[in-house]
């Protein structure tokens, strides 16, 4: 029996070598478990950092983030001493009072969940004081995008939380679910600057999830970066005023200030109130403007194309002025013989001012056939085709063409035919200026922008230059503003080529849109009327082009009014105001309420039924 | 024969270093497994464990204390009357103990609580020992091996009523006593081969294992196909087996309990078991464990126990605090702890002159050595989880006292081995 002592300390052995091997394996060998042990009790805190705010102009706030408050409850800890008092001090009934309890205690007992959601700040200020009475309670503050005056919504655009696609798509791995971003506007176009960077905590949770200090001292915290705010070049005032002429009807409104390219004023109408894309009822109101069969989403400002029509002509003037085929005071017979053309002006003497002041169709079929047919060959149909390349080249440096690069999503280039264009069409030598004569007047197949007939004016206004046009001007960091730089673009046409159609456009403004006179302002503008492609010339798009005052201008300005016929009226008189605004600061009364014309703007009553 | 010069002439001073190591590391370590940092209470306090468990070492020391001054003669003459004492206290604990987590094992006096079962281990130990070491016992026979079985078996039993099958299971160790004082390892090994086939039946569908048997007892046949009474008992052994097979699926879907079973499928198949649910104990505990790493995270730097991922930090798995915190080494400080205190038990014991010491100490050996193993395996996963505490480490007084207990009444005894010696 004696060595059987030996067999009952070899079974002790035997177990402390397996369980040192096994507790080896478990603690030095296999280091899961050190993750799912980091796992079991590291949560981490996302801090959002502060959006970045947009200014207009003038340094007024025009986007903001307002707090609301999620007051939250931890129902183990709750303590309401009057519960009548309580559901008075939150304006809930007591009904309600107890379902938000159970709701809160069914989620957990210990964590806190949120027992009243959204409160406004001024609900907030009033119970504020009161909550320390109730034990359990704390509140969240959480921030949505506010909006001062319900303007530029479809410029501002609006941020919503990311959706599975941009996630998988987001290459730089910033987002999570449940962050918002910039979709739409310049929230999406200065996503990176105005969003900031969020921070994080890491906190120690116990298992029932109550906070149990930071992990390592905050060693792996980092801070939430606010964004940065952006100032824009609205004028928020002109553009208030200037969305106030455009209820109920459609259009399209540019206005930019030609020394800085600095946009001043865009609108696109119908739009929507941007309040409603913000905060909690976003997914009901999205459903709804998304579905508005008015568009309201549609930027017409940068995204609608259409003929220019006889704004075109100031262009066209230029083109052959600078391409020296013609004299701006030389005199031709201007004899209306083209029906199809469906000139309103008389025949007689035409000089480039004259030509422009009566907007003449004729005249200026022949200003473009000398620079599409300048005789280089002796095969007209190749004279066509080197005539009208050159012809697109000079037009697409007005801006023509080709998106202006504007700091917006979804801005559209438009369309210059040119020889490949057309080759495609008709084949190659198949076709002569005769063919394609109507572009000479602006219709046709050249499209345009209303952003890019605003950029013309300002073109001409500087006499032969403009600034790439831009929304935003600086960016501010801490304080710090810093202005971002635009070069200068050249449009290749001479100075001295400016005062014709400068003149002209004087006139025109006399001639062709009376209504857009203010006595001691001087305008100069050119009326279109954008073919709608429908018989009814009431149908037509009413297109007016300005800038003012003569002597250094300081606003040019396009403006679109759907449906609203000759450009002359709707147009020209809504531009005349938003000009005389700006320059003046008011509406100086005179013999006719033109404000009161716009705004009940029977121009649209017609057609919209 | 030696001149007793006092109390604690002859006392092993070694095993009561080894235990007063235990001891306290077993207090930090309580201390650590409750520690709050935001209200960083003192290891003194007395609302908290450790505190508690200070109180439970004080009245340990008068305890051994105690033991020390009265005569070592008092185990063996009154074995049999405190084995019957716990018996009878084991049976009234069934009618007039409280219930907690499902086993009336519990007699209550106000605040204070006392597990009779903690205390019958050591009654029966002593009660086992004072029958071999009677003067015509003899293992070897048939008789006197159903006597001591009967022994073991009558506590076991009630144990077993109240429920408590951790408890219960811890008399078992006490065939290794028996087992060297010349019970037959044939009986040992039988059982254990019983339980490798249950746990097989558990594991595999029962048609294979059939099948093997069926297998296995042909090849055997085959062996001994010239000696009919060795056939015999074959055939008697494969039957057996195959009842066995069909007796373990009502052992169990009857016998055992959900919790049971759902304990003993967390180490049979894990891959069956929800993490989030019946297998969250173990994998906490393993996670508190692993994460320990080499050396551990630091004194009162472990997370996983302190923030309440592990159950039952200071009592039942107060070794996952230890491991999380002291990593591998303090694993390797601890298993070694108790290997020496094993070891040294087992040399004490066998330096007895007298039967009835020797047993007495293989006992003290083989209880500590059971608590130790299942304590551990269960929190690594070796073992399933039967609330069982870790001797001289876990919180709680009972369990503290019955270790104190019989430690030094061994150590008592062995004082006055040169005595024993004289009076036989």
């Amino acid at each position: 029996m004696e060595n059987r002592r030996y067999i009952v300390q070899g079974i002790f052995i035997f177990i402390g070598l397996i369980f040192l091997i096994k507790l080896f394996a478990l603690q030095v060998a296999d280091r899961s478990y050190e993750f799912k042990a980091e796992r079991n009790i590291i949560h981490p805190i996302i801090e959002y950092p502060f959006r970045g705010l947009i200014f207009d102009r003038n340094g007024k706030t025009i986007v903001y983030n307002d707090p609301i408050y999620d007051l939250m409850i931890v129902p183990r800890d709750a303590y309401i001493p009057d519960t009548t008092a309580f559901c008075e001090l939150l304006g809930i009934t007591i009904a309600e009072f107890e379902e938000n309890i159970q709701i809160a205690k069914k989620y957990s007992s210990v964590k806190p969940s949120a027992f009243l959601k959204k409160i406004s700040q001024e609900e907030y200020a009033k119970i504020q004081d009161k909550l320390f009475n109730y034990n359990g309670f704390f509140v969240n503050s959480r921030t949505v995008r506010k909006y001062a005056t319900p303007i530029l919504a479809n410029e501002l655009g609006y941020i919503a939380e990311v959706d599975k696609d941009e996630l998988s798509k987001d290459t730089s791995q910033y987002y999570r679910s449940g962050d918002f971003k910039g979709k739409t506007g310049l929230e999406r176009f200065y996503e990176n600057d105005m969003r900031g960077h969020r921070g994080v905590s890491y906190k120690m949770v116990n298992v029932r999830g109550i906070d149990k200090g930071s992990f390592k001292a905050g060693e792996y915290d980092t801070a939430a970066v606010p964004g940065k705010n952006i100032i824009t070049t609205i004028n928020s005032e002109l553009q208030t005023y200037a969305e106030s002429l455009f209820v109920g009807k459609r259009g399209s409104v540019v206005a930019i200030e030609p020394a800085t390219g600095e946009i001043l004023v865009m609108l696109s109408s119908p739009s929507y109130n941007p309040n409603s894309l913000s905060g909690r009822d976003f997914s009901d109101n999205f459903e709804l403007i998304a579905r508005d069969t008015n568009n309201v989403l549609f930027n017409r400002a940068i995204m609608a194309q259409y003929p220019p029509g006889s704004i075109f002509k100031t262009v066209q003037a230029l083109v052959a002025l600078d391409k020296n085929v013609i004299k701006a005071d030389e005199q031709f017979f201007a004899q209306v013989v083209d029906s199809r053309m469906g000139d309103h002006a008389p025949s007689g003497y035409y000089d480039m001012a004259k030509g422009l002041e009566f907007s003449s169709n004729t005249y200026f079929l022949e200003v473009m056939k000398r620079v599409v047919n300048q005789g280089k060959s002796s095969n007209l149909f190749i004279d066509s085709e080197l005539g009208l390349a050159e012809w697109a080249e000079a037009i697409k440096k007005f801006g023509f063409g080709s998106p202006l690069g504007l700091d917006l999503p979804g801005e559209k280039g438009g369309n210059i035919p040119d020889t490949a264009y057309y080759n495609k069409i008709y084949g190659k030598h198949r076709w002569a200026y005769s063919g394609i004569r109507s572009l000479a007047i602006g219709q046709g197949e050249v499209l345009v922008t209303p952003l890019q007939v605003a950029n013309l004016a300002a073109i001409i206004a500087n006499r032969g230059y403009y600034i790439r046009p831009h929304l935003v001007k600086a960016i501010e960091v801490n304080g710090v503003t810093e202005n971002l730089n635009f070069e200068k673009i050249s449009t290749g046409s001479h100075d001295e080529y400016y005062d014709a159609i400068h003149e002209g456009m004087a006139r025109a403004v006399k001639k062709t849109a009376p209504r857009a006179i203010i006595n001691d302002i001087e305008i100069l503008g050119k009326t279109g009327t954008a073919e709608n492609g429908v018989k009814d010339e009431s149908l037509d798009h009413s297109v007016f082009m300005a800038f003012a005052p003569k002597e250094n201008p300081t606003i040019a300005i396009a403006v679109y009014v759907e449906n609203s016929g000759f450009g002359g009226r709707a147009a020209g008189m809504t531009a005349s105001l938003i000009i005389e605004k700006y320059l003046r600061g008011y509406i100086k009364k005179n013999w006719y309420n033109r404000e009161e014309y716009v705004i009940k703007g029977d121009f649209i009553d017609a057609t919209d039924n | 024969m030696r001149k007793e010069s006092g109390i604690f002439s002859n006392l092993d001073w070694i095993t009561v270093l080894v235990y007063s190591i235990l001891v306290i590391w077993g207090w930090v370590n309580i201390y650590a497994s409750v520690y709050d940092s935001e209200t960083a209470s003192s290891i003194f306090d007395l609302s908290i464990n450790s505190g508690k468990q200070l109180l439970w070492i004080g009245t340990a020391v008068v305890l051994i204390i105690i033991i020390l001054i009265v005569d070592f003669r008092v185990y063996e003459s009154f074995a049999p009357i405190l084995y019957v004492l716990f018996v009878v206290l084991l049976a009234v604990v069934l009618v007039f103990g409280v219930k907690i987590n499902g086993a009336r094992a519990w007699f209550q006096f106000g605040s204070f609580r006392l597990q009779p079962a903690e205390f019958a281990k050591f009654a029966t130990a002593l009660m086992l020992a004072k029958f071999v070491s009677g003067n015509n016992i003899k293992l070897s026979t048939f008789k006197d091996q159903l006597r001591s079985v009967l022994i073991l078996g009558l506590p076991i039993g009630l144990i077993l009523m109240q429920p408590d099958a951790g408890s219960a299971m811890v008399f078992l160790c006490l065939l290794i006593p028996l087992y060297r004082e010349g019970f037959p390892p044939f009986y040992i090994t039988l059982g254990l081969s019983l339980a490798t086939i249950l746990i097989l039946t558990y594991l595999v569908q029962s048609t294979f294992l059939i099948l093997g048997i069926i297998g296995l007892a042909g090849i055997f046949i085959f062996f001994v196909r010239k000696a009919r009474k060795k056939i015999y008992s074959v055939v008697f052994v494969g039957v057996t087996c195959i009842g066995i097979v069909f007796g373990a699926d009502y052992v169990f879907n009857d016998v055992l309990k959900d919790y049971q079973r759902s304990r003993v499928d967390v180490i049979l198949k894990p891959s069956t078991v929800n993490k989030q649910a019946e297998g969250w104990n173990l994998e906490q505990s393993k996670i508190a464990i692993g994460s320990g790493g080499f050396a551990g995270k630091g004194f009162l730097k472990g997370t996983q126990t302190k923030f309440g991922y592990v159950p039952e930090q200071s009592t039942d798995f107060i070794f996952s605090t230890l491991a999380e915190e002291r990593g591998w080494l303090g694993s390797l400080s601890l298993v070694g702890l108790f290997l020496f205190l094993l070891f040294r038990i087992v040399h004490l014991a066998e330096r007895q002159k007298h039967k009835f010491a020797r047993m007495y100490g293989y006992s003290v050996a083989a209880i500590i050595f059971f608590h130790f193993t299942v304590n551990i395996a269960m929190t690594i996963g070796l073992f399933p989880v039967i609330g069982i505490p870790l001797p001289f480490f876990s919180y709680g007084g009972s369990s503290l006292w019955s270790f104190t207990i019989m430690l030094f009444v061994l150590l008592k005894i062995d004082m006055h081995r040169s005595q024993v010696l004289m009076r036989s």
